[in-house]
């Protein structure tokens, strides 16, 4: 085994440099990512911005931190469409027949996409500063802001994956992680502030680890986290609580997909 | 003698259905070994087994000196695959996946890249190296995909399928190209639905059915033993076809039959010379127009008839089907004229 491990790193390079060759191939993948986080600030920040009340804070600023992770969330589809794709094509069982570290299959992609995310998450910037988001803290909390922020994506990444080995079909993924995304981000904190919430609704909501990973990166940038003066136990130390739900998914979600990606080759 | 490939018991189970038997078999090293079968016969399920992708649910496997189950890692070393649909990266130019591939087998940057050009060189693709291959034909991606498997030039190559859906042109290249590796010493392990390509290709030849081994032999030896020479003779309309019937039923104990096409008819040959003439006779005295009359050996068609008691095998098309030899599809055109 240990021959297999000496090539871990160079198989996952050799990986990640086919995924980054088709990103260079087709720029428009880049496009696909960051049409649709646009068009969320221009509804958000634009129209239901003007009817949204952040308290002791402007929603322009708070709006931002929920694009970028709603961003991160979505990844999940495009991640797992790919390896979906991947699997139909039959690409998937020749790397299974060479004597590679067969992990890096799953790193290569997944870091692959944490590249995207991040380019993604540039390309968004500009967009932020133009309707008006501001950041109000230290160089090291805004960019601690943002390791989280791909740190997310990086486990989004991972989740993808295991739904794309799990069903196989690129239409079926996209469905399922349609369903699951979407609750995620709409039952959270990332477009709208959880105070007019309904009892039950606003502990779900609070409880959404989503919630907790938008309010860390708000708190780190210095925006506006819209909570109020008794928020549910995660919200109160949000930036410990994000790392370790992200840690706990990574640490439930890759061998989960290890395990996924031997069943969805060897039957 | 030196076996590349031996196989001994191999079962797989899929809840109710069993799609492997216990099949073994043996292939001497620098030969091209033709597993042939219809559709869901098990030829794919075992060769992702000598392959290392599937575990046998029972019996055990060797490949290239090494056990496919425990020492998986020192046989993907040693083997190429080109399974039955193209496995490359549509998006990659040809020479990138042929790069990527030989990086994956650790051939190093360099040495990959030395590779791919002898490679894409050989199968005649150096004109389309720099296009994504989502752009090639069908026939360029199975030379590409071809290409690819023998990257880290492997001393067992396996093929399945590999002619499957290609037209006469490509799939006579890609013929070739199979016994070019043979002459070099590779030993191959073929899969085909195709009579005439094992025929054409294969030293020994196994033919499984519903997951079991129905005849294994040399090609001569599968025909021999389903019997010797036939008289076939070609008619014009199926009426004179059934007129035949008669006549030809001199040339040996079993009846005469009437081929798919319904113009064809043909006999075991038994009784040698006399009975030919015998025929030749009343055929003449008959009101049956012969359009041919040839003896000849029986065709892997006819073997696997015999042997497996249905006619299982798909063809590409009706006019062109590849178990039949050039002379028989001339007289088909005469015979539509």
């Amino acid at each position: 085994m240990s021959s297999t491990y000496s090539y871990l790193l160079s198989d996952s390079a050799a990986l990640v440099g086919r995924h980054m060759t088709h990103l260079r191939r087709t720029p428009q993948k880049i496009i696909a990512v960051t049409l649709m986080p646009i068009m969320f600030v221009v509804v958000f920040g634009y129209l239901f911005g003007s009817s949204m009340q952040v308290p002791q804070g402007d929603y322009h600023e708070y709006i931002m931190a929920g694009i970028f992770a709603q961003m991160m969330l979505s990844s999940v589809i495009n991640t797992g469409v790919g390896v979906a794709e991947d699997l139909n094509n039959g690409l998937v069982e020749r790397f299974r027949s060479l004597p590679m570290a067969q992990i890096s299959v799953l790193i290569g992609r997944t870091l692959s996409d944490l590249v995207l995310n991040a380019i993604s998450c540039v390309a968004m910037l500009p967009v932020g500063f133009l309707i008006g988001w501001r950041l109000h803290a230290g160089p090291f909390e805004v960019l601690a802001g943002f390791l989280l922020l791909l740190l997310l994506g990086y486990a989004m990444a991972w989740l993808g994956v295991l739904i794309g080995l799990a069903l196989r079909h690129p239409q079926a993924v996209n469905s399922v992680a349609m369903v699951i995304v979407m609750p995620l981000a709409f039952l959270s904190a990332t477009f709208y502030p959880l105070n007019n919430l309904p009892g039950w609704l606003r502990t779900v909501a609070e409880w959404n680890p989503v919630t907790t990973v938008v309010t860390a990166m708000r708190e780190l940038w210095g925006n506006p986290t819209g909570m109020g003066d008794d928020p549910a136990f995660p919200l109160r130390y949000p930036v410990s609580c994000s790392l370790i739900l992200i840690a706990v998914l990574l640490v439930v979600v890759v061998p989960l997909t290890n395990r996924a990606y031997r069943r969805a080759t060897a039957q | 003698m030196d076996i590349a490939i031996s196989a001994e018991g191999l079962r797989k189970r899929y809840g109710d259905n069993e799609v492997l038997k216990g099949v073994g078999l043996s292939v001497e090293a620098g030969t091209v070994y033709g597993v042939l079968g219809p559709n869901g016969a098990g030829k794919t399920t075992m060769v992702r087994m000598l392959a290392t992708l599937l575990q046998p649910d029972a019996g055990s496997a060797r490949v290239a000196g090494y056990d496919v189950v425990t020492q998986a890692h020192e046989v993907r070393q040693r083997i190429g695959l080109t399974g039955q649909y193209a496995a490359l990266d549509g998006e990659l130019t040809g020479r990138e996946n042929l790069v990527l591939l030989g990086t994956l087998m650790h051939l190093g940057r360099k040495q990959a890249r030395i590779r791919a050009e002898e490679l894409l060189e050989r199968f005649g693709l150096t004109d389309a190296a720099d296009r994504p291959v989502q752009t090639y034909s069908g026939g360029m991606r199975r030379r590409l995909d071809l290409g690819a498997s023998l990257i880290a030039s492997p001393p067992v190559v396996f093929l399945d399928e590999p002619t499957t859906g290609l037209d006469l042109v490509s799939r006579t290249a890609l013929w070739d190209m199979v016994r070019e590796q043979v002459a070099a010493g590779v030993t191959i392990l073929l899969t085909t639905q195709y009579l005439e390509e094992a025929d054409q290709l294969a030293h020994r030849i196994a033919v499984i059915d519903q997951g079991k081994l129905a005849a294994e032999g040399t090609p001569d030896e599968l025909k021999s033993a389903v019997g010797g020479e036939r008289l076939e003779i070609t008619v014009r309309t199926p009426e004179m076809a059934r007129a035949a019937l008669a006549p030809l039923s001199s040339v040996g104990s079993a009846a005469p039959v009437i081929d798919d096409t319904g113009l064809r008819v043909s006999a075991a040959l038994e009784t040698g010379f006399a009975g030919v003439s015998k025929a030749a006779a009343e055929l003449q005295l008959s009101s049956v127009e012969v359009l041919d009359f040839v003896v000849r050996r029986p065709s892997m068609d006819e073997v696997f008839l015999e042997l497996t008691g249905h006619r299982g095998l798909s063809r590409p098309d009706g006019s062109n089907a590849p178990d039949e030899a050039a002379h028989d599809v001339g007289e088909l055109e005469v015979t539509q004229r």
